[in-house]
């Protein structure tokens, strides 16, 4: 199998402001790579840079085998790029952006008008297809910006957070139309803030912060990474959670989390069906009542927030602040 | 397909995108005409009573002033329409595509010069019931248009590189506005260049505003009678000094437009 996206040593800054600091990213061909990170880490910097709108300082990148700085405009044939606002002209209907962006793409008059009608009816957008977008709900803005980015049949798609802001159930809708244009056969880099997504989504994960990588693996690997397993016990009272925490720190392979709210205690544990024996028992010899027991896998949340603290050792109050910069419009 | 006749269907795309979104907000057209309608009549019949302009008609004088302005704080719109659509990313989906760079540009001024003609109808038809009159023949008077019609193109062509590097598309109308309203004020617009103070009358004889509105007073035959001869070169040969200064700035502009959409990216 090829890699459809390299990038090597990319680098770019905004002033003193560092984007990318020596970024190196492969992405197979027909996969998925989910760029995770927290705000201000360099994923949409990422995304411009591999889609030939923002030019690296250094380093270099090809996306299907063209390099994106020499050969920009050959590229631009072959991706497609849906960015973190739903870019569409909202004076149109959904029909003329699509049938414009056919245009644009040099399809021709009647494959762009062919092309339009199916992607309306592929992203169930039919019913409304004639009326402008400014009265779209967000949802469907979305979908017509998603539609718009693989008017072409792109080899390669970029998605910038495509569905922040959305709610859940246009969330889960997106998904499902982003599922199934994998299954075609396009490579897909998504960036996203829910880890969620890019679990439900993604083959591989790229996790980075100051412009860097600073994890790479299936959701799988990463999650073995942090470690093994969680064991969640919950308890009968919130005292009995403080109690439960002291008695149990010997079992546990790290640090022991207590969410109050549901008088739950959460514990890393390695090999799990033994602990959980094990932490039964203490529990019950110190007198803790117990309302039950899951052992499960770390969420992808515990691994991000794992990954993310460590990358950043005694980090100066100011740099998320003015790293936050290179985002807010 | 070669890159000329790519770039002309690219540019022709986008134009049809321009008309058909200037086509749904008409309130564009309306509103850039209805401020100097309303400029046209307070000046006509507030100021006029007190403004000598040599014995002729003052409002006859002033309505090619008040059309010359019209034209330049219309093509604030271009500038405005494209800092638009950086905040809402169209730019960054454009920039993405297989299109040639100048298509954007392309096809927004062509949109907005759709718009001006109209709002050049518009303006003409209140001046006619003002009282003005062309008073020459059909050929000079079609050159007059003309004159206005490019002057406001090669405007639209400053805003677009403005608005490329704007921060945000209210505060950019704001800003143009403020250049923009002395521009046309410190020159031959509304009063006779020749009352004016020194440094302020260098200022207005070699003002392109003064040449285009020169150049239109002279092609209608409006220029008042018994009026002195300029002494400056761009007021004695208007016409000439009309179609310089557009092709100075389109010369400026346009390059320089097209230099800032690639490198553009929405903040």
């Amino acid at each position: 199998m090829t890699n459809a996206i390299v990038a090597e040593g990319l680098k770019r800054n905004f002033g003193t402001n560092t984007a990318l600091d020596g970024l190196d990213l492969t992405v197979r061909e027909g996969t998925v790579l989910g760029l995770l990170g927290p705000n201000g880490s360099g994923k949409t910097t990422t995304v411009r840079v591999l889609s030939t709108l923002l030019r690296p300082d250094s380093g270099r990148a090809t996306v299907a085998g063209l390099d994106v700085q020499t050969d920009a405009v050959k590229l631009r044939r072959k991706i497609g790029l849906s960015g973190q606002y739903a870019a569409v002209d909202e004076d149109l209907t959904a029909r003329e952006n699509l049938r414009m962006v056919g245009r644009l793409y040099h399809l021709g008059a009647s494959v762009s008008n062919k092309r339009a009608d199916e992607l309306l009816e592929r992203f169930d957008l039919t019913e409304s297809a004639d009326r402008q977008v400014k009265g779209y709900s967000g949802g469907m803005r979305r979908r017509v910006d998603l539609a718009c980015s693989v008017v072409s049949k792109p080899e390669v798609l970029f998605l910038d957070e495509p569905t922040t802001g959305l709610d859940v159930r246009s969330r889960m809708a997106m998904w499902e139309v982003i599922a199934e244009l994998v299954r075609g056969g396009t490579t897909l880099l998504l960036t996203t803030q829910y880890l969620e997504e890019a679990d439900q989504l993604a083959d591989r994960i790229t996790v980075m912060d100051h412009g860097r990588v600073i994890a790479e693996g299936t959701p799988d690997e990463l999650k073995d990474r942090v470690g093994g397993e969680r064991l969640e016990i919950t308890v009968g009272s919130r005292s009995d959670a403080t109690h439960a925490r002291t008695v149990l720190r010997e079992i546990a392979q790290g640090e022991i989390t207590v969410d109050e709210e549901n008088d739950r205690v959460i514990v890393p544990v390695t090999d799990g069906p033994a602990a959980l024996v094990n932490s039964i028992r203490v529990l019950d010899r110190s007198n803790v009542r117990l309302v039950g027991t899951t052992l499960r896998r770390p969420s992808m949340d515990e691994v991000f927030l794992a990954l993310t603290d460590n990358s950043r050792p005694a980090d100066a109050a100011g740099v998320p602040d003015a790293r936050a910069k290179e985002r807010i419009k | 397909m070669n890159a000329f006749s790519q770039a002309v269907e690219d540019g022709l795309t986008l134009t049809k995108r321009n008309v058909l979104k200037n086509l749904r907000n008409p309130d564009i057209v309306v509103f850039a005409s209805a401020a100097p309608i309303a400029f046209a009549l307070l000046f006509g019949f507030v100021f006029g009573s007190a403004i000598d302009v040599g014995g002729s008609n003052y409002r006859e004088f002033m309505v090619i002033g008040i059309l010359t302005q019209t034209m330049l704080l219309t093509a604030t719109n271009t500038g405005v329409g494209i800092a638009h659509d950086m905040k809402l990313g169209l730019i960054d989906r454009f920039r993405s595509l297989p299109i040639s760079q100048s298509a954007v540009l392309i096809g927004r001024t062509n949109g907005d010069a759709v718009n001006n003609v109209l709002v050049i109808v518009l303006m003409s038809l209140t001046g006619l019931l003002m009282g003005w009159r062309i008073r020459s023949n059909a050929l000079d008077a079609a050159l007059a248009f003309l004159v206005l019609f490019l002057f406001a193109y090669a405007a639209s062509w400053i805003t677009a590189a403005i608005g490329l590097t704007a921060k945000s598309p209210e505060v950019l109308g704001n800003a143009m506005l403020m250049v923009l309203l002395p521009l046309t004020f410190i020159s031959n617009s509304f009063v006779p260049s020749e009352g004016l103070p020194s440094v302020l009358r260098v200022v207005a004889d070699w003002n392109p505003v003064s040449a285009v509105v020169e150049a239109c007073r002279q092609l209608f035959g409006n220029i008042p009678a018994g009026r002195p001869d300029p002494d400056v070169w761009p007021l004695q040969n208007p016409v000439l000094a009309s179609f310089l200064w557009i092709a100075l700035i389109l010369a400026i502009f346009v390059p320089l437009a097209i230099h800032r959409y690639k490198k553009a990216v929405s903040q």
